[in-house]
């Protein structure tokens, strides 16, 4: 079920009662400052930290030269064209992430959307993956499977008959994408699945009837149904792949080259390689606009809901 | 969606499938985690393990396994668990990562609680723009601050320390909390809480025996998916500490080269590594969908 009132201050639901103390009122609205009065200390003031940063000219290798630039930075982050390799990976790999996931999901939901035997434990089996802690499932794929000498799956496909692979060396993007979205399908299907199930089954059954096929079924029914839980499962993936850092970090170093680094992993190593702190400030800014944007794409899906007052 | 029993029979049997080759990395890890270094790189592997009582005598098994050809049993030894665990500087990891996940957690909770209670149940005009900053908070990408963070915790002396941890973890969990408690406590019918304000109880008394008991099981899953996602993070940990303060992200990635070469003994460190999150995580999966999604889908 989707939480319609999630965002609606007043549903009504809970009115004040005449005569209520307003004591007891102001004291119930103060609980919320703790949390709010620390939220803002650790998320806000690194915040306007990094924007200040990034106005400077600041390399940790020359803190003789520091000084105010201005935007200079900002101009010399996106004139500089492996900046926009590197928007271009963070593209490619979340988008391919994304849209596999949202298939893969997509048809797991469906598949575990009947009784079967052993479903709980196969629900079970495939959660998996998106529990067990990101640096452990990029070593496990990178020394264990993926391995250009030892690696299962290399010897798999060399045992076949092909040539060794080195999937990491010669496929680095693909490789990452595989294993990220190794790691993120069952988020997809957890929330596709939870849709699925708030779909009655009569109104499947019914379309039978009237002689629609299972493709029909899923165009005309289905996904339209699911629509709100696509958005939210779809908006909020992006949002986590977008910065993605370990198993890029593990795997392959943003290498060959730069050829996998992403948005997240490029501001690590100016920050922390090249110690230059302006412009992986500015950076980190441009992050923080990119995401924002698809942020406000999310708080737009769930107003829509809270408004409509959709009740699926 | 109407199927004969042959259909049926098919379905169940390609969703079986399709979920054991999702598995086999898992499964993988876990024989290798079994086997000597050699027997861990041959080719084909064998994959039924035989239970045997030699445990920390690996090497001796090693030198008198000589080539007998292919067979798909292998011994199964205990030595890489003991050896990750006692031998690779596994415990001060592990310490670590358990004084951070709990600490950071439970303060989430105290901090997210009376505020999810304030915005459920008293929400004026601002409540609305604060739910939905505290989600854009909880969605800031890390590398945007991970730069002052960085600075501040130097500044501080708070670099390579578990509070440095704590103080991050704990502001990424606060806005799960809240979402999650207030989707939990919107749920507690409303009346029970007017009857008990007209016979007086006080603001703790009406959370502790009338609430508590009704969202109990909603706060374990919330406690338990701060956990996870305090257990499992990486990229704050890998920045902010160096050998003191190193939780077991950290520590795994280690891994990464030189010690990456002793395949069965990093499968045994990966498997004590993640194992409590993955079992918190079965425990929890009923409630892990209201907490991926901050509360919004149930």
């Amino acid at each position: 079920m989707i939480e319609t009132t999630s965002v609606s201050p007043d549903s009504g639901k809970h009115k004040r009662k005449r005569g209520e103390q307003i004591s007891d009122t102001v004291l119930r609205r103060a609980l919320i400052w703790p949390a709010l009065i620390y939220m803002i200390i650790v998320t806000q003031v690194p915040l306007l930290f990094t924007l200040r940063f990034s106005l400077e000219r600041w390399n940790m290798n020359r803190p003789d030269r520091r000084g105010f630039t201005g935007l200079d930075n900002y101009l010399d982050v996106i004139t500089d064209a492996s900046f926009w390799t590197i928007i271009g990976n963070t593209a490619v790999l979340t988008g391919a992430v994304v849209l596999i996931t949202f298939v893969l999901g997509l048809m797991f939901a469906l598949l575990l959307n009947r009784n079967f035997l052993g479903r709980g434990i196969v629900r079970t089996m495939l959660i998996t993956p998106f529990l067990i802690m990101p640096t452990v499932s990029a070593i496990v794929w990178k020394n264990v499977l993926l391995d250009p000498s030892f690696g299962f799956l290399t010897k798999l496909v060399e045992s076949v008959g092909f040539p060794t692979p080195d999937f990491l060396g010669d496929f680095p993007m693909v490789s990452v994408i595989v294993i990220v979205v190794w790691q993120w399908m069952p988020f997809m299907m957890l929330i596709l699945l939870a849709g699925l199930q708030s779909l009655s089954h009569e109104q499947i059954e019914a379309s039978q009837i009237d002689g629609a096929n299972p493709l029909h079924i899923l165009r005309y029914i289905i996904l339209p149904h699911l629509q709100r839980y696509i958005e939210i499962a779809v908006l909020m993936e992006t949002l986590f792949i977008l910065s993605i850092f370990g198993v890029i970090f593990i795997t392959t170093s943003g290498g060959p080259g730069i050829q996998t680094t992403n948005l997240s992993y490029a501001i690590y190593d100016e920050a922390f390689s090249s110690r230059d702190i302006g412009d992986a400030s500015t950076m980190g800014i441009y992050a923080i606009i990119v995401a924002n944007i698809v942020v406000t794409f999310f708080v737009q899906v769930l107003r829509r809901g809270s408004e409509e007052g959709v009740t699926t | 969606m109407r199927l004969s029993k042959w259909q049926g029979m098919t379905l169940t049997a390609i969703t079986w499938l399709l979920t054991l080759i999702i598995f086999f990395p898992i499964v993988w890890t876990l024989l290798t985690s079994l086997k000597t270094e050699r027997e861990a790189f041959n080719f084909p592997p064998s994959f039924i393990p035989i239970p045997s009582f030699q445990s920390s005598d690996a090497e001796v098994t090693e030198e008198i396994e000589e080539e007998e050809g292919y067979s798909i049993f292998f011994n199964a030894t205990l030595a890489n668990y003991e050896r990750a665990f006692f031998d690779a500087d596994f415990a001060k990891p592990l310490v670590n990562t358990l004084i951070i996940t709990v600490v950071s957690t439970f303060i989430a909770l105290i901090l997210g609680i009376p505020a999810a209670y304030g915005l459920a149940y008293k929400p004026d005009k601002r409540s609305n723009f604060t739910l939905l900053w505290l989600i854009s908070t909880r969605m800031l990408p890390p590398a945007g601050v991970i730069v002052p963070l960085f600075l501040l915790a130097r500044d501080l002396s708070l670099l390579d320390t578990t509070t440095g941890m704590i103080i991050i973890y704990t502001g990424m969990n606060v806005p799960l909390v809240i979402w999650m408690m207030r989707s939990f406590l919107l749920d507690v019918p409303y009346d029970i809480l007017e009857a008990g304000r007209i016979d007086g109880v006080s603001l703790v008394q009406e959370f502790r025996y009338l609430v508590l008991p009704l969202v109990a099981p909603g706060l374990f899953a919330t406690a338990l998916l701060c956990m996870i996602f305090s257990w499992n993070e990486f990229f704050f940990a890998f920045n902010i500490t160096k050998s003191q303060a190193e939780p077991l992200t950290v520590y795994i990635s280690s891994f990464k080269t030189g010690r990456g070469q002793f395949i069965a003994l990093m499968s045994a460190a990966s498997t004590l590594a993640v194992l409590p999150v993955v079992i918190a995580g079965w425990i929890a999966q009923r409630q892990l969908v209201t907490g991926l999604t901050m509360g919004a889908v149930k």
